[in-house]
């Protein structure tokens, strides 16, 4: 039996020849709470809390869950954007975060981030060209008028009119920005894009458009991508696999197919009851979720999810269940799915 | 594309040229510029040239500001003044610029302990009486002009790093800044492409304030025979010579306090409409 991509280091990697290209083994990031003068000084926010996966190449993992619960750290951390607590990150089997300032750079050929806020990603006193060339720039790539043809190139694969060059970002709409911010990830041509919900704030109807877009464009260059988003349905139809994240952690991950029709995890069954169906007349159970997510300073004892859990046990209190392989491809965090 | 949005330059122009004082003060600051520029030509009589016979003569057709204690024609004097005025000003604020625009974009960038040791020295430099710092510090050197802009320049640039700094730290959270680091940018790139940019507009105004700050303590320095040495004429060293007369010669005193009150407000109110027209959301 192939098992696929083990989540953590404490499952085996059985039958699994390929090094992924990306291993991420318990990786936290807790931020300093700043209180008032006497505050408790040792009051920290779990952001991410022990978060283990692995990617392979080419593969799309959907990493999903509501505000707050780590998503976006976990992004940047992977990138090096943050540095995190404890925890590991491997890239093409090394150790990312302890690289040097100069293999650092290397690395960063390598990964690129898409970000959430298109009206935020792009520096409004430089232009599109001076943005896109940027990447070239640093990393020494071409001379002026390669550097300047490849500019072109990119707008053109991003679906942008190649003489937008000269003109400052405040001349584009939200989903032309974003396609810039597609272009300037692509322009070294990396391995890894870390997509931090790329379509978010976009309309809806422009959604569509980039989601395609970034597709088109996995397959085209074979990325590997971790897009990130905040339901279910966003990443349906783009992630080969999904994560669904909560306080900090993985809860369940699993082919997506396999995720959508059988959920282990009673919160990606929440997620997924969530998710609008476009037909008034479907009956549907809907499962509402009580109480607001718990502080990410201090942690409930036993499941995180517990307070706010349809289905949850006194037993559940016990202890926090850990990310265990419940069937081949499939891993969950709940004694229930045991 | 049918309607261009406006661009940023447009907005702004459009909410100055609607503020009324802050055209005046637009006005006052470029006629200051143009005397300034001009004053070979619009200068009558040569400004160090002593006529015993019309020592202290009032104001009449042949010397429209009068004469002062040695015959010198006042308005001559006034207009060469004005270029010891805004060489000053801009000189200083230009060094107080670069120093502030240093230190607050290394503090904020670097943060940690160099942050704290340099915010520190800010507080430490606030916390000193400056003019009297000035004061000092002209007693020690010689009081050249050159030696006066580099102290007020020196003296002055504590309010630019705070404002730099807190623009760096709004900034550094944004994602294009993230995204510079994330393509593996360098400090000097991330800092003079990225940062600096996107932080100067409130330093244009704490700029244009600060020249009027500037031409002020030049003027009380030279009040106190501190400041520019005779017989190179300042605004302020006419008013101490008039100070002796002022009963029986008021234009000395008058005419160059007069200059020295329209020129700090015009700055002032050009410094306060750029703030109004560039933070339109900060207008009280």
């Amino acid at each position: 039996m192939n098992a696929g991509i083990p989540p953590g280091p404490d499952s085996t990697r059985i039958g699994s020849a390929e090094i992924p290209l990306l291993s991420v083994k318990n990786l936290k990031k807790y931020f300093p709470v700043r209180e008032g003068l006497f505050g408790r000084p040792d009051r920290r926010v779990h952001a991410v809390d022990g978060v283990s996966f692995d990617l392979r190449s080419g593969e799309i993992l959907g990493l999903v869950g509501e505000s707050g619960c780590g998503k976006s750290t976990t992004g940047r951390l992977i990138l090096r954007l943050l540095e995190p607590t404890s925890g590991e990150v491997r890239f093409m089997n090394e150790n990312v975060f302890e690289a040097d300032a100069r293999r650092m750079r290397e690395l960063r050929r390598e990964m690129q981030i898409i970000f959430q806020d298109p009206y935020a990603s792009l520096n409004p006193r430089r232009t599109i060209g001076a943005t896109l060339e940027e990447p070239l720039i640093i990393h020494r790539i071409g001379t002026k008028e390669e550097r300047r043809a490849r500019v072109r190139g990119l707008l053109e694969k991003v679906g942008l009119d190649p003489d937008a060059v000269n003109r400052y970002p405040h001349e584009f709409s939200g989903g032309q920005r974003q396609r810039i911010g597609v272009a300037r990830a692509l322009a070294l041509n990396p391995k890894l894009i870390v997509a931090d919900e790329p379509v978010s704030s976009l309309d809806v109807s422009i959604q569509a458009q980039v989601i395609n877009l970034l597709e088109d464009i996995q397959d085209e260059y074979r990325l590997s991508m971790i897009f990130i988003a905040h339901d279910l349905n966003m990443v349906r139809h783009i992630s080969d696999r999904v994560a669904v994240m909560y306080l900090g952690r993985i809860v369940e991950l699993a082919e997506a197919s396999d995720l959508y029709r059988h959920p282990l995890h009673p919160y990606t069954e929440a997620l997924l009851a969530a998710i609008p169906i476009p037909d008034p007349k479907a009956g549907r159970r809907r499962i509402i979720l009580e109480g607001d997510l718990p502080s990410p300073v201090d942690l409930p004892q036993g499941c995180r999810f517990y307070s706010r859990c349809p289905k949850r046990l006194p037993d559940c209190l016990k202890e926090d269940p850990p990310l265990v392989q419940i069937q081949p491809l499939h891993w969950a965090a709940c004694i229930l799915a045991r | 594309m049918a309607i261009r949005p406006r661009t940023a330059f447009e907005r702004f122009w459009g909410r100055f040229k609607s503020n009324g004082p802050a055209v005046a003060g637009g006005f006052i600051v470029l006629s200051v510029f143009v005397i300034a520029l001009l004053a070979p030509i619009l200068s009558l009589y040569d400004p160090a040239y002593i006529d015993v016979g019309k020592i202290l003569a009032a104001p009449n057709s042949d010397h429209l500001l009068g004469t002062d204690e040695l015959g010198r024609d006042v308005f001559s004097r006034m207009i060469w003044g004005s270029r010891i005025s805004l060489l000053v000003g801009f000189v200083a604020v230009g060094i107080a610029i670069l120093i502030g625009i240093l230190i607050g974009a290394v503090a904020s960038y670097y943060g940690g302990w160099i942050d704290d040791v340099l915010m520190q020295f800010v507080d430490i430099m606030l916390s000193i009486p400056t003019f009297f710092l000035i004061l000092a510090v002209i007693a020690i050197v010689e009081p050249s002009i050159w030696n006066i802009m580099i102290v007020i320049g020196v003296t002055s640039w504590m309010g630019v790093a705070r404002l730099v700094r807190g623009q760096f730290l709004a900034l550094k959270e944004k994602d294009f800044v993230t995204a510079a680091r994330a393509l593996g940018a360098n400090d000097l790139r991330m800092i003079f492409l990225h940062l600096l940019p996107n932080a100067l507009s409130p330093v244009y105004v704490s700029a244009v304030l600060g020249v009027a700050g500037a031409i002020l303590i030049e003027s009380s320095l030279s009040f106190l025979g501190l400041g520019v040495q005779p017989p190179t004429p300042s605004w302020g060293s006419i008013i101490t010579a008039g100070k002796d007369t002022i009963e029986i010669a008021w234009w000395l005193t008058l005419f160059p306090g007069l200059a020295i009150l329209i020129t700090v407000l015009g700055y002032n109110l050009l410094g306060e409409g750029l703030q109004d027209a560039l933070n339109p959301r900060l207008k009280g």
